[in-house]
């Protein structure tokens, strides 16, 4: 499993970077997202894969005992996802307002700013 | 009592901004809330810097959950004194908002925002854990990211999608480090992570996340090769946004840098510092040098910023206590100077409709005292005796030459006189070289404007004249804070030590 997501992250960020650097300024926004869908997984997956052992403290226990769930991770998993959407969906209004007001979708003509 | 003044950096802003949006309708209101709360936070941040100077590192575990687990507040002087320039600058700006800000932008949120984006900086400042951080620069990016096209003009649209962009690719990578982070050390609260890696062996991975860490904060404090986004966007939004960009963003991520490579990642100097030393002296150059070939004021004064934040990584780089203390006496020398100097160039802009230094001319002659704000901050930028500047760079000097590191050295004398021949080329094209054509097309402001706009100049010119002729006091603070961030033991025992939180 853990090689299989490791693929999938590896795509994804190659994906999201080949998109950025596209010049259609709705690509790039998408190639933003993948970028942050791959870091999350890469959270998910580095903090190692336990299946079926959720976090709970057993009767009769003080503490956690064995291999089991971090739910850390997925706590800051979700916390990304939810800041990642605002963003995104910020970074969405954006290029549509930057379309009505430049009147381009490619990026080598947003440059006035930077002669 | 420490519990409060550790949040109140953040709740003061937050507090503010809500009250602002409570008070959509009525702009007035906004902005005299904008203007009380940068004078609350000021005073808070003063409170803060006394306690912390005198009575050493203070922590706070929110909601009394024990240190690894729970978030930790912590300010080391480092952080007590970035709280405090924040609140100088908050004001500056806020009280220069009231003279320069439209109508439409007002009724759009600025002030609110403006709020939101203080209590984002403030919160990078004080968060003792490496996943809140993320979620302070966020905090910031998102108010940035309004701020920066707030008002919706072509060149503003063009700049912020540049600006959003990299700071979001940069965000990824953040986030990604984070993660890796987690996986091999298994905690985010940075006091515990030093300790671990600490003991830990130093292997490849923790290098590679040192330069991970450094790549996220390097695009987002704009050094070299990744500043590209800075000189294309911090020009395009009106003058007091620019300021409170110039002046701030960029250090938040110069501060996170000088954190991680001190507290977190210091175990492999020899690796990644002499990246860092590179990269400093090629920030300094580039910067300087395409600073030179700008025709435009703001966005000389852009690049001018590029090649400053190579000075301070230059301390770090140079990892001495000495030269760490000139990083810190010089981040706060320019934040100061570049704040005043991102506002003297938006009073130029109201009064003659233009930043193109060619069509500029002729300020000598009909406003001297402007022309005289101007020199203090150019002249101390450049590191003129006896101004700020000068005493930041002769730090960083003895501490190159202590160590024996000539080349950096020779590259920041030779870049100190670029920067002074850049500051004269704005000298001579708009003070003093004849007016073009009609000189008054905009109108003079009024007498309530003209005041709200120069009394925050006038402030900051006082304060790095302070700076530079009573030196020693700020030196010993920035001298101390040095101290601190180089034996974390002290800032691991706050953090650490105590047990069920609230004090």
């Amino acid at each position: 499993m853990d090689i299989v997501l490791a693929m999938i992250v590896g795509v994804l960020y190659a994906a999201g970077i080949y998109m950025m650097l596209r010049r259609s300024i709705v690509k790039l926004i998408l190639g933003l997202a993948f970028l942050g869908h791959a870091s999350n997984l890469l959270i998910f997956t580095v903090a190692r894969l336990v299946r079926g052992k959720p976090p709970l403290i057993d009767l009769g226990e003080r503490a956690l005992t064995g291999i089991y769930a971090d739910p850390l991770p997925q706590a800051l998993i979700l916390t990304a996802i939810v800041i990642g959407f605002g963003v995104q969906a910020f970074a969405v209004v954006l290029i549509k307002r930057v379309y009505q007001v430049v009147a381009t979708d490619d990026m080598d003509r947003i440059k006035t700013t930077d002669r | 009592m420490t519990h409060m003044l550790l949040l109140l950096p953040v709740l003061i802003p937050m507090g503010s901004a809500v009250s602002a949006l409570l008070c959509w309708e009525r702009p007035t209101m906004q902005r005299w809330i904008n203007v009380v709360g940068s004078t609350m936070l000021l005073a808070t941040g003063l409170t803060l810097l006394g306690r912390v100077s005198r009575g050493g590192i203070i922590a706070v575990q929110v909601g009394s959950w024990p240190a690894p687990f729970g978030i930790t507040f912590v300010a080391d002087l480092l952080s007590a004194i970035m709280v405090t320039i924040t609140g100088i600058v908050g004001l500056a700006v806020a009280i220069y908002s009231l003279g320069s800000v439209d109508a439409p932008r007002e009724s759009f949120g600025y002030h609110p925002l403006f709020q939101v984006l203080l209590m984002g900086v403030c919160g990078s400042f004080l968060t003792g854990d490496v996943f809140n951080l993320y979620v302070w620069f966020e905090v910031m990016l998102i108010a940035s990211f309004v701020l920066i096209a707030l008002g919706g003009t072509h060149r503003q649209l063009e700049g912020a999608i540049k600006y959003v962009t990299l700071n979001l690719f940069s965000s990824a990578i953040f986030l990604a480090a984070v993660g890796i982070l987690y996986g091999i050390a298994g905690t985010l609260n940075m006091a515990d992570l030093s300790v671990r890696l600490r003991a830990g062996a130093t292997s490849g991975l923790v290098t590679t996340l040192a330069i991970m860490f450094t790549i996220a904060f390097g695009i987002k404090a704009g050094v070299f090769p990744l500043f590209f986004w800075l000189p294309a966007s911090y020009h395009t939004p009106p003058a007091p946004v620019s300021a409170v960009f110039a002046g701030l963003l960029t250090k938040v991520g110069v501060y996170a840098l000088i954190r991680f490579l001190t507290l977190l990642f210091a175990q492999d100097p020899g690796y990644t510092h002499t990246i860092l030393l590179v990269v400093a002296g090629f920030t300094m150059v580039t910067g300087v040098l395409g600073a030179v070939a700008q025709s435009q004021l703001r966005r000389l004064l852009s690049f001018h910023i590029v090649s400053q934040i190579g000075y301070m990584v230059m301390g770090l780089a140079l990892f001495t206590p000495l030269a760490l203390a000139g990083s810190v006496f010089y981040l706060v020398h320019h934040i100061i100077v570049k704040t005043n100097l991102f506002l003297i160039s938006g009073i130029i802009h109201r009064l003659r409709g233009t930043e193109q230094l060619e069509h500029l001319g002729g300020f000598y002659r009909t406003h001297p005292f402007l022309s005289l704000l101007f020199l203090i901050p150019a002249f101390s930028l450049a590191g003129i005796p006896p101004l700020s500047g000068f005493w930041a760079k002769l730090a960083l000097v003895q501490a190159g030459l202590n160590i024996g590191q000539y080349l950096i050295v020779a590259v920041a004398l030779v870049v100190s006189l670029l920067t002074l021949f850049s500051m004269t080329k704005i000298w001579a094209e708009a003070f003093w070289k004849a007016p073009l054509g009609d000189a008054s097309v905009m109108g003079a402001p009024s007498a309530v404007q003209w005041s709200y706009l120069m009394g925050p100049v006038v402030g900051l010119a006082l304060l790095t004249l302070i700076i530079g002729f009573a030196t020693e006091p700020f030196f010993v603070l920035a001298s101390q804070a040095a101290e601190q961030l180089l034996n974390p033991t002290d800032y691991i025992r706050a953090v650490l030590g105590t047990t069920g939180g609230a004090m």
